[in-house]
């Protein structure tokens, strides 16, 4: 069989989202060095009321949204969590609480079950308190982690492990694992450190060496296949040290959509980082009408806006261009090669960059959270 | 997996009719999966206390299909699932 013509799959078609991310709040008790939340942070006041969160909620359903990702900061500090997590059961959509633990109780975790909380994704700064406490910023957190942990799989609610890997933790992946099937955690998410917003501040602390990304990667897969129908794990690699970018988002507005605290909807956790993207508000138009219609999502969907290489690469249907918010921190133009793949006229830049950060050894610049 | 063995969907994973792309699907932790409808065929008919062999019967006289043609795709189906920890077998 032939080949198809590259115009012939340039037609990427999209359907409604998959996923939705709430950001129900910027506060969180933690003051982590690589906090993926905006540099400039919403204050409590300006967040979505219940009312209006529940409302987004039915429009996500309606739209076709099945998997509703309870986020923030952290979600427990907002206290009318659990009327949010019925929310979700009332519409029919999968429920994911991603938690530091800090605000949680046995009492709470029981009642945010018995509303109909579907899965715990748990974070982990370290495999022990010395280290966990120290990224985390919060002295005793790791050990409420580990109760909140023992509740969780006791509740008999899946528990999913996420933790954030970098210079200074990522060579005690081993223990993480361990850790994560001793806690009966089904899931592990090991994602690399994504330098954007405050993290690009601590990269000198945080970048792992290449040496370090491929000795990860490694320990994944054997992991993979020893704990094979144990633990799943889910990797995101380095890809400062990678010569082809990741498939970000599975592609620009094309499975899942963000909902930050006072309302705009953005395609990814990052796109406020692109200056010229205008995004909608839940409180002044409709969601749907956000997904299908606003500029924001429809800037990078699909292939037509792809500048060469990319337009005629061969693998574009496979990484969709990479990372628009990485092109614009790095190239300073969001619709540029994602300066990651070896065919960007940037990429020998980025590796040097990425080599020398990671034989820096950087102070750690913590996110001391103001009161919000 | 042998036929005496019951298969059950672990907490936090449950079906679901998608009314706006028209198919069932399988939520699970961080996942949805589309089911064809032999999947949710299968899906429908492991409820927990049904074993293996009670499945593949069920499937054979529902679909009116030879019954030893069809246990592969059941075994591979169900198994795929443990192995994403998405389903225990006891």
């Amino acid at each position: 069989m032939d080949a198809p013509a590259p115009e012939t799959v340039a037609e990427l078609t999209y359907g409604p989202p998959i996923a939705m991310l709430a950001e129900l709040t910027h506060r969180c008790p933690l003051s982590c060095p690589y906090c993926s939340n905006p540099l400039e942070l919403t204050k409590r006041d300006g967040e979505l009321d219940t009312e209006t969160w529940v409302d987004v909620f039915r429009q996500a359903a309606e739209l076709g949204v099945l998997q509703m990702h309870l986020s923030g900061g952290e979600p427990a500090s907002r206290r009318d969590l659990e009327d949010l997590v019925s929310a979700c059961r009332e519409h029919d959509l999968y429920s994911n609480l991603i938690t530091s633990g800090i605000g949680l109780t046995e009492k709470r975790l029981t009642g945010l079950k018995e509303r109909g909380l579907d899965h715990v994704q748990l974070s982990l700064q370290g495999v022990d308190a010395e280290m966990a406490d120290l990224i985390g910023g919060y002295k005793g957190g790791y050990s409420r982690k580990m109760d909140v942990a023992g509740w969780t799989t006791a509740l008999d609610l899946p528990l999913t492990l996420n933790a954030v890997v970098h210079e200074k933790n990522i060579d005690r992946l081993p223990e993480m694992i361990d850790l994560a099937v001793t806690m009966g955690a089904r899931r592990l998410e090991v994602a690399t450190v994504q330098f954007h917003g405050w993290a690009d501040r601590n990269r000198a602390a945080l970048m792992p060496t290449r040496e370090q990304a491929k000795l990860c990667g490694q320990r994944v897969a054997e992991a993979r296949e020893q704990l094979k129908g144990v633990l799943v794990i889910d990797y995101v690699p380095a890809d400062h040290h990678a010569d082809y970018p990741k498939p970000c988002m599975g592609g620009w507005g094309s499975t899942g959509l963000n909902v930050v605290p006072d309302g705009r909807v953005m395609p990814c956790h990052a796109a406020h980082t692109i200056p010229h993207l205008v995004f909608e508000n839940v409180k002044e138009s409709p969601l749907a009408d956000i997904w299908w219609n606003s500029s924001a999502f429809n800037a990078y969907r699909g292939f037509d806006w792809m500048p060469e290489p990319c337009r005629s690469c061969d693998r574009k249907a496979r990484d969709f261009g990479g990372c628009r918010c990485q092109a614009m921190a790095v190239a300073g133009d969001a619709a540029a090669t994602d300066p990651v793949c070896i065919k960007s006229p940037l990429h020998a830049q980025l590796q040097e960059m990425a080599q020398a950060d990671a034989e820096g050894d950087g102070e750690l610049t913590y996110r001391v959270m103001p009161k919000l | 997996m042998i036929e005496a063995e019951c298969p059950r969907l672990l907490s936090g994973c449950r079906t679901k009719y998608d009314s706006v792309r028209g198919n069932w699907v399988l939520l699970a932790p961080e996942r949805a999966i589309k089911l064809d409808e032999i999947g949710a065929a299968i899906l429908a008919e492991t409820d927990g206390e049904r074993s293996l062999g009670g499945i593949l019967d069920a499937l054979a006289a529902k679909y009116n299909a030879p019954r030893e043609q069809i246990a592969g795709d059941v075994v591979k189906f169900l198994t795929s699932l443990r192995d994403r920890r998405m389903l225990e077998v006891t």
